[in-house]
């Protein structure tokens, strides 16, 4: 594979750029291989690339109904964080940060990792309690968290409302300085780049129409495209899970539903960090293009139609116009929707099935990207080594029936409880 | 934006209601020895089927009775709106 590097954009720049290699193959598929991911998103691309790079398996077949980057990694408003309060997502997700950190070098692919620092917003005595006894957990499991008072927020942020008359009043926030954003589609280029390379065919617009068990055993699948074996498949199709699921008779604790995020006209350098409203649901943070990227809550009800609807969108926007009076002025640029994975306790699922060689990855709800390289490297190790990493055994699919839920916020697909 | 005809006051802008779920989930009876599994398929599993979905709204900000809505989630598409107590 071509290395990326300033002196191959030096030399390309010389051939007016007609020499560089593409980045992924477009294979036709095999009949069978050794694993087979359906869903060329983010978490199953990083699936695919570390099933190769730390399991050296590389007979893997990446099925993707759409395009590489049209689901929801490139949907989404990219921001990394690991302000868990909860063990099982606290180290899940500080493991994923240390794979952020070397990424672009792990990728040879800039994903533009900006640890810029994010802060809840807390706007009551007890909220500021709260934050500081999950700040306090957080430490423990060595994960940066600083308790700020309203003096120390408005030197950060000083054109949040901080006027004395507003409903509700900044009282301080807690702030994970070592989070921040990337560019998501630089990660689902990145990472299938690298897939590709050592040996993982792509295939793309090809849908999954069925499964091949027997016995409890998972011998393959069928596709537009004909039928692939394989002793081993993984499913990580995020908002597909349940349309999936129904071909193989499996009843999930998991709902499909629509999720939004818009973006403003670009302006200036206003906002350095991510920053989310505590008496609501809304985060904000600024773009390299100097958009405003914005975010809030679900739609509200089941939905996969990748668009959403305007009341959710003003009902967001009045919190972020609470937060930050400024973007009122502003015009929207892009509004957009992506069809999220709900499950019931708000945390993810990465397991194995009651199907023999089927496992599951999903249950990411408002926070898959940031997930993306812990994910593919739990869910690589989950396949190769048929049981769970020790991170991932909390995001067992059986939890739900025992009783040890993660309720990290205490509400999954029923977003009116908050 | 939705618009929902509510079968006590007419059609009625999105606004007005609010979500409740899969209508076509049973709570396991009463007075009978209930398994785990009936609680989990009561409590935690959903269909969440892409396509024709029965569920509950209520209309919170206008007569506040509970309706059944068949809808299309992919689409969006209203079909049929029902009084809490009529089946399908």
């Amino acid at each position: 594979m071509q290395k990326y590097s300033v002196f191959s954009l030096i030399k390309n720049a010389f051939k007016g750029h007609k020499d560089w290699e593409v980045a992924w193959k477009d294979p036709t598929p095999k009949s069978e291989y050794d694993v087979i991911i359906i869903g060329g998103g983010g978490h199953g691309l990083a699936t695919a690339y570390y099933l190769a790079k730390e399991h050296n398996i590389t007979k893997v077949a990446i099925i993707e109904k759409g395009w590489i980057g049209g689901g929801n990694v490139g949907r989404n408003t990219t921001i990394i964080r690991s302000n868990y309060m909860h063990d099982e997502n606290g180290l899940f997700s500080e493991f994923g940060m240390d794979l952020w950190r070397n990424m672009s070098q792990d990728l040879n692919f800039n994903v533009m990792f900006s640890p810029r620092g994010i802060i809840n917003l807390a706007h009551s005595d007890a909220q500021m309690n709260t934050y500081s006894r999950r700040g306090n957990s957080m430490r423990l499991n060595g994960i940066d968290a600083v308790l700020l008072n309203r003096e120390e927020v408005r030197k950060i942020i000083p054109m949040a409302d901080f006027s004395e008359n507003v409903r509700f009043p900044i009282f301080g926030g807690l702030m994970q300085p070592s989070a921040g954003t990337a560019r998501h589609d630089a990660v689902a280029w990145g990472y299938a780049r690298q897939a590709d390379s050592m040996g993982v065919d792509i295939i793309q617009n090809c849908e999954v129409t069925g499964f091949d068990v027997s016995k409890g055993k998972i011998l393959g699948i069928r596709t537009s495209k004909g039928d692939i074996k394989a002793k081993k498949i993984g499913l990580c199709v995020a908002g597909s899970t349940n349309v999936l699921a129904e071909k193989l008779n499996m009843t999930l604790p998991v709902e499909t539903h629509l999720l939004q995020a818009c973006v403003s006209e670009p302006i200036k350098p206003i906002l350095d960090n991510v920053v989310t409203f505590g008496a609501g649901h809304f985060y904000c943070s600024q773009s390299d293009k100097g958009e405003m990227v914005m975010g809030g809550d679900l739609d509200g009800y089941n939905s996969y139609a990748q668009r959403g609807n305007l009341p959710t969108l003003q009902h967001v926007l009045t919190e972020g116009i609470a937060m930050f009076p400024f973007l009122s002025k502003l015009k929207m640029l892009r509004t957009w929707g992506g069809i999220m994975d709900m499950s019931m306790d708000g945390s993810p699922i990465i397991d194995k099935t009651h199907i023999e060689g089927l496992y599951l990855n999903c249950g990411w709800c408002y926070g898959g990207f940031k997930a993306t390289p812990a994910s593919g490297w739990t869910f690589a190790h989950t396949i190769a080594q048929d049981r769970p990493h020790k991170l991932n055994e909390g995001y067992s699919l059986n939890r739900f029936s025992t009783g040890h839920l993660i309720d990290e916020k205490g509400l999954g697909t029923k977003t009116w409880i908050s | 934006m939705l618009h929902i005809k509510c079968p006590h006051c007419g059609l009625r802008s999105q606004n007005e209601f609010s979500y409740g779920g899969d209508a076509t989930v049973k709570r396991p009876a009463l007075n009978k020895e209930i398994s785990n599994q009936e609680w989990d398929n009561f409590v935690y599993l959903r269909k969440s089927p892409r396509g024709k979905h029965l569920e509950l709204w209520q209309h919170i900000s206008g007569c506040r009775q509970w309706i059944k809505i068949e809808r299309d989630t992919l689409t969006h598409e209203i079909f049929k709106t029902l009084k809490g107590n009529e089946e399908l």
